[in-house]
Order: structure tokens, then C-alpha cells, then sequence
């Protein structure tokens, strides 16, 4: 592998019946990322369970309860590695009830994989998967037609689900859409150009997948850094060491920038730059770093440093969509721990402002009790200011959780707008 | 002009290191589970560079079962001195000796699953809240399904299907009296990840992993090191081999390949031209397709 070789990290979406474990499989299998001691497990238990041929949903179906059920239950993650990149794929279930799950796939996903059966077309679960990914901000979405052996590589289906596709998704958020003709299971323009399909002038998906341009997926403008941890070692060499240290949430510091310490508000320059025993001149996101700066003000975690020129918002008062991922349902006016970046305050739920019914992309201000996968827009309010972006300006500053005090269970994850 | 992206493996450490201050943040009272195996040996390498110039600031955990490499032990007191930082020893033998645990019987007893106790004792005692490990998400099935900070209940116990849903980057380690967290820094690496880095910041590892010349005996695909602990069934016997071992447990167990990879380069090399798992050498993982899953719940690393 060279040196400059990235990491992209992806979801992939749709049901079993759409050939996700195949396509999974294929990418997993053709890049040489099964081993042999593992396929010889999924193939006995094949056997073992009546199936032609070997499954390959027991590849990602990690827990017993998932592979008696056949049903894949939690997000897994894998890992292949090609001579251009390393992959991460957050493997996650379609099904309506697993939309926390989906949402946990995608919040830190650079690109998702929506899976069409191109015999069916676009469906409600393609449009709840792509709600998603606009809603969490995917950089990238690519939308994977699959099984077309079964409509006779046909030009024109695939150009039909296109049309589906895009009168729907004109109504989201969604900045980078693909679209590939593919047949996982002969293996047609996965890895390899499809020969069935000479009319697709495009890339075939891995070749895609390893050359879309990922470096401009995180903000390099705005610079952040929330405080995680003060270092002070005050050992011999280092008595007055005071390092700030965090991973880098936005931009790119340098040594000598004018910074801000939020919320207190003292201003100084940045002396240094450190990671382990190197000293660096600048240093940008997601890097972890360690900063001194030329004054000794108090800052502790949960503070944020930023540029004097170019600050976030402080606020207590928040716009959220807003992922209810708990069994227990929202309680009207309810006190929760409400977490972004390093800071821990309380919040409130002041409103509900509408609920999303994400078959349709209805909104619903009617129903103001949050449940278990529903995703709203509400109100909340803190009890001391938070430094925020835009969530589509900044995923790292731009999103929050809430945790129940009661039981100390993620209830909720949002996306501040 | 520079390139303003991370490549890979930066952006592995970088995950990791943040990992480790937000345990560090989050936590009273976390230790670093150390086995003298590359992963752990990879975890205490880059909390040394999450806190420096200060020192790691909690100490290393070792739950020793006794049937240890030699090597082992001695690559864990010199890296203790090197760091500055204290150990804390939970003996497997004690926890026999004391009558918590019974030596299993029968040919292919280990005392790998007799850990769970000893481990889940030394949490308790020494009132940790948080135990740092070196599991990765590609090592096992079970594995796979790992967060980043994984809650365990007071009695030690893992429920993989209900666990805390982990978004972006914010960890949620919040956790009643009693209950407590394990951390993974390195979900995300996988065993060739583990190998260039280990390759390109030149971490110095034991020498087990490095081709040499053992006597060893063949069973159950594998070549199972000779020791003290070894039993010899009549049609096995004892031949010295030039091998190495891709993971290091349990003297007992782990097995080695045959091999000629005697610097990291070369380790590197056939590591990438693999196509076994590499726990597909350890014993401990065979006796069942859900053998790490139920040990895991119990307590289990």
C-alpha cells in the first residue's frame, strides 16, 4: 500500500432480498478479504442449513441470535483493503424497525450504498434509506441497480429507476448521487466492467468506491478545537507544560494563528503544535494533537478554541432534528444529559416542533410524544451555552446526544440546524 | 504545499488516540488489559502518545494464567520500567488456589476460559471502571459487533444485543456504581493495519513473533509450542521447527506457523499473503461458532 492511501468508510443499505450480502460478499471475496478458515465456517453451516451454495449474510451475521434468525440485528463492520484504499463498511439492516441502526451507520459514513432491485425500482424502504442518508449528510450517495441479469441488462429499466429515484430525491439534501447498473451475483460492473452492459459509460463500483474524491468531506475552513483533556506533566523536562488536547474538528491550525478560547472568551496565540515528541507547524482535522498557546488562561474540557476571526454560534438555544433511538419514549418537558464534542450540560425538550414520517416526508405537528425511531424537529434549550455549527456545515460540531440520567442509555441523537 | 487528508493509518491513530483521552475524560479509574501481545503492546503505544509529555496516566492490567512464554513476561516487566507506569497482576493460579475456578479436565483442558473469573476479580478489587483492550472488529464474528466504549453490567456481563447505539464520535461512558466499561481504541484496525504500523513507528515487540527455532508438536492443525504444561498423546511428538506466532495467548494453545519472516518487513509480507485468520490458530477459539460470543457475555476480553 502507498503512504497517501485514504480511508473510506461507507454504509450499505437495503434487505437481504436485495442481494446486499452478495454485493457485501463479492467486495469482500474478489478483494481477497475472506480468509479460507472463514469461508470453510459459513459453508458447513450452509449445509447445515439446508442452502444451495454458500450464504453469505453468515459472513456479517456476527451473533448466534442473528444467524438462528437470520436476521442481522446490530450494525457489523468490515474491512477490505485494496491497492488504492482501505474500506470500512458499516453493514446495517433495512428494515423499519432498524433505523437507529441505520442512522448509527451513516453518522460517520463518507459515502452509502443504496441497493434497488431493478425489477421493483425505487420502494419505500430505497426512499427511507436515502431520507437517511441526506438527513445524516452523507457526502456521497451511490445508488446500485442491482439484479439487472434478471430485467436483461436493460437500458431503459435502468433509466427508468433513475427517474423514480431523482423525482424523489430533488426533495432532499443530497450533493454527490451515483448511479451504477450492477449484478452482484454474476458480478457485473462490482469489481469488473460489465461486458452485458456496454451502454454504461461509467466506472464499475470498486473502481468508484477507490477514486471519488473524500479529502474535501470534512470542513477545512472553519477551524475547531474542543477541548478533551488538559496535559500537565510536570515532570523535569516539561515542569510548565500545559497542553490542550483534542482531535481537530474543523480547519487548520498554525502556529502563531490568533485563537479564541470559547466560552470564556481571553484570546492568545498558539505556541505550539505537538504529537508525541514532533513538533508540527500546522496541524488540521481529524488530526489528534496536543496545543500550547502563549498565555496561561484556564481552559478545561468542554471549552472550545477557535479563531478569533471565525467563531461558531454560543447558544442554549437549539433547532434539532432529532433520532429517537430508545425503547423508553420521550417525556414531555423531560430533563436529559445532552453531550456535543467534550461538553456535558443538561437540556430540555421545549418543543416538538413537527415529526417526519419518513415513508412520505409528511410532517406530522400533531404528534408531539418521540418514539423509538421516530425522527423529529424540536426545540432545546441548555442550561449553559453550547458552540455549534450547522450540522451540514460541521458533523463533529453540528451533532449532540441525549442521555437519560435515570438510566444512562443514549436516548437520542441530533443534528442541529 | 501540503495535502490537508490523513492517509489510513493516521487516521487509525488519530481515532484511537481520541479514544483514549475520552476514556481517560470519562472515567476514575481505567487500566490498560495487557497480554504482551502486539494489540495490547499497539493500545499502550499510542497512550503513550495520547498523554506525552505526560506519562500514561493509569496503569497496565495483566490476567496471568501461568502458562506463560518466558518471553512474555520479561517484554512486560522491561516495557512497566520503560513507561513508569504500575502493573497489576491477576494470577489465574490464585483464583484456583482460592477455590473461585476448577482446572478443566480432559485432554484439551486450557485455562482460557478460567480468565473471565480472575479478570472480572482484579476489576472489582481494584475498583476499575474502565478496562482498555486491544480487540479489534475484524478478528472475530462476535467481535465485529464491539463499540467503542462497551458496557458491562455489575455482574461483568456483556448483552451484545442491546447495546448503547455510538454515533460520530461521542461516547457515552456514563455507568452506574459497580458496572463497568470496556474500550477499544482499535476497533477499526485490522491485522495488516496492526503490522505496517507496528512496521512504520518501528514498536518494539516480543521476539515470539518473530521466526525462530522451537520445539513444537502438531495437533489440531497447528504447531503447539513444547512447555512444562504439555501433555503428549501417544502418536504426538516433539520436533523443532523454524516458526513464528501470529498471536500470543496462552503457552497451552497458541499455535505457530511455519516460517521464515525474521524482521517486520518480512512479517508484513506474508502477513498480506495470508489466507487463514489469524485466530484460526488458537484452540481457545475452535470449540464452537459461537465460542467467543458466550465467552465474551460472561466477561470475557
Amino acid at each position: 500500500m502507498l503512504d497517501n492511501n485514504q480511508l473510506l468508510r461507507f454504509t450499505t443499505a437495503g434487505s437481504v432480498d436485495d442481494g446486499k450480502s452478495t454485493l457485501i460478499g463479492r467486495l469482500l471475496y474478489d478483494s481477497k478479504s475472506i480468509f479460507e478458515d472463514q469461508l470453510a465456517a459459513i459453508e458447513s453451516t450452509s449445509k447445515k442449513k439446508g442452502h444451495d451454495g454458500v450464504d453469505m449474510a453468515l459472513f456479517t451475521d456476527g451473533l448466534r441470535d442473528e444467524r438462528e434468525q437470520g436476521i442481522t440485528i446490530d450494525v457489523a463492520y468490515r474491512y477490505f483493503t485494496t491497492p488504492k484504499r482501505k474500506f470500512i463498511i458499516a453493514d446495517t439492516p433495512g428494515h423499519i424497525q432498524y433505523t437507529r441502526n441505520m442512522v448509527t451507520g451513516a453518522s460517520t459514513a463518507n459515502a452509502a450504498i443504496i441497493l434497488v432491485d431493478a425489477r421493483h425500482g425505487v420502494i419505500e424502504q430505497t426512499k427511507r434509506h436515502a431520507f437517511i442518508a441526506s438527513l445524516l449528510q452523507i457526502p456521497h450517495i451511490i445508488v446500485c441497480i442491482n439484479k439487472m441479469d434478471l430485467v436483461d441488462f436493460s437500458e431503459k429499466a435502468y433509466e427508468s429507476i433513475i427517474n423514480q429515484f431523482e423525482e424523489f430525491s430533488s426533495k432532499l439534501l443530497v450533493k454527490d448521487v451515483r448511479f451504477i447498473p450492477i449484478s452482484a451475483l454474476l458480478g457485473d460492473n462490482v469489481v469488473n466492467r460489465s461486458e452485458n452492459m456496454s451502454w454504461y459509460q461509467g466506472a464499475p463500483l470498486l473502481h468508484t468506491l477507490e477514486t471519488m474524491h473524500i479529502s474535501s468531506d470534512i470542513n477545512k475552513v472553519d477551524a475547531r478545537f474542543p477541548v478533551q483533556t488538559v496535559l500537565r506533566p510536570q515532570n523535569e523536562s516539561h515542569r510548565d507544560y500545559r497542553g490542550y488536547a483534542g482531535r481537530i474538528a474543523g480547519g487548520v491550525f498554525r502556529v502563531g494563528d490568533e485563537v479564541i478560547v470559547l466560552p470564556s472568551g481571553f484570546t492568545s496565540r498558539i505556541k505550539t503544535i505537538d504529537v508525541l515528541d514532533e513538533a508540527l507547524e500546522e496541524a488540521y482535522a481529524p488530526m489528534s494533537i496536543s496545543m500550547t498557546l502563549d498565555d496561561d488562561i484556564d481552559i478545561s474540557r468542554g471549552d472550545m478554541i477557535v479563531r478569533t476571526k471565525n467563531r461558531p454560534k454560543t447558544t442554549q438555544d437549539l433547532e434539532v432534528m432529532l433520532c429517537w433511538l430508545h425503547d423508553d419514549a420521550s417525556k414531555p418537558r423531560a430533563k436529559y444529559s445532552i453531550r456535543h464534542t467534550s461538553n456535558d450540560q443538561k437540556a430540555m425538550i421545549k418543543e416538538v416542533i413537527y415529526k417526519f414520517d419518513i415513508n412520505t416526508l409528511d410532517r406530522n405537528s400533531d404528534d408531539k410524544i418521540l418514539e423509538m425511531n421516530d425522527i423529529s424537529k424540536v426545540k432545546i434549550r441548555t442550561t449553559k451555552p453550547l458552540m455549534v455549527d450547522e450540522y451540514r456545515e460541521n458533523r463533529t460540531t453540528g451533532s449532540i446526544i441525549l442521555i437519560d440520567d435515570a438510566t444512562n442509555e443514549t436516548v437520542a441523537a441530533g443534528m442541529i440546524v | 504545499m501540503s495535502k490537508y487528508y490523513l492517509n489510513y493509518l493516521d487516521e487509525l491513530e488519530s481515532e484511537a488516540i481520541f479514544v483514549l483521552r475520552e476514556v481517560w475524560a470519562q472515567f476514575d479509574n481505567p487500566v490498560i488489559l495487557f497480554s504482551g501481545g502486539k494489540d495490547s503492546i499497539l493500545v499502550t503505544h499510542l497512550a503513550k502518545k495520547a498523554f506525552y509529555p505526560a506519562k500514561i496516566p493509569f496503569p497496565l492490567m495483566h490476567v496471568d494464567t501461568g502458562h506463560n512464554f518466558p518471553e512474555t513476561i520479561k517484554f512486560r516487566d522491561d516495557i512497566i520500567k520503560e513507561l513508569g507506569v504500575n502493573l497489576i497482576v491477576g494470577s489465574v493460579q490464585e483464583s484456583i488456589d482460592e477455590g473461585r475456578v476448577a482446572e478443566e479436565k480432559g485432554k484439551s483442558a486450557t485455562r482460557n476460559a478460567l480468565q473471565i473469573t480472575t479478570l472480572l476479580d482484579a476489576i472489582e478489587a481494584h475498583k476499575v471502571d474502565c478496562a482498555i483492550g486491544g480487540g479489534r472488529r475484524d478478528e472475530e464474528k462476535a467481535r465485529a459487533k464491539e463499540r467503542f466504549f462497551s458496557h458491562r453490567d455489575d455482574f461483568g456481563q456483556w448483552d451484545p444485543k442491546n447495546q448503547r447505539p455510538e454515533l460520530w464520535n461521542i461516547f457515552n461512558g456514563k455507568h452506574f456504581e459497580g458496572e463497568h466499561f470496556r474500550a477499544f481504541p482499535i476497533s477499526n484496525w485490522t491485522e495488516m493495519d496492526v503490522w505496517n504500523y507496528i512496521k512504520r513507528e518501528n514498536i518494539a515487540i516480543p521476539s515470539l513473533y518473530f521466526a525462530h527455532e522451537r520445539e513444537v508438536v502438531w495437533r489440531q492443525e497447528s504447531w503447539i509450542p513444547n512447555s512444562e504444561y504439555l501433555t503428549l498423546e501417544d502418536h504426538e511428538e516433539i520436533v523443532v521447527k523454524k516458526v513464528r506466532f501470529r498471536t500470543l495467548g496462552d503457552i497451552t494453545i497458541t499455535g505457530g506457523i511455519e516460517s521464515d519472516a525474521d524482521t517486520l518487513e518480512k512479517i508484513a509480507e506474508e502477513v498480506s499473503g495470508m489466507r487463514q485468520t489469524e485466530r484460526g490458530n488458537r484452540s481457545d477459539d475452535k470449540r464452537s461458532e459461537s465460542a467467543m460470543e458466550d465467552r465474551k457475555r460472561q466477561g470475557y476480553f
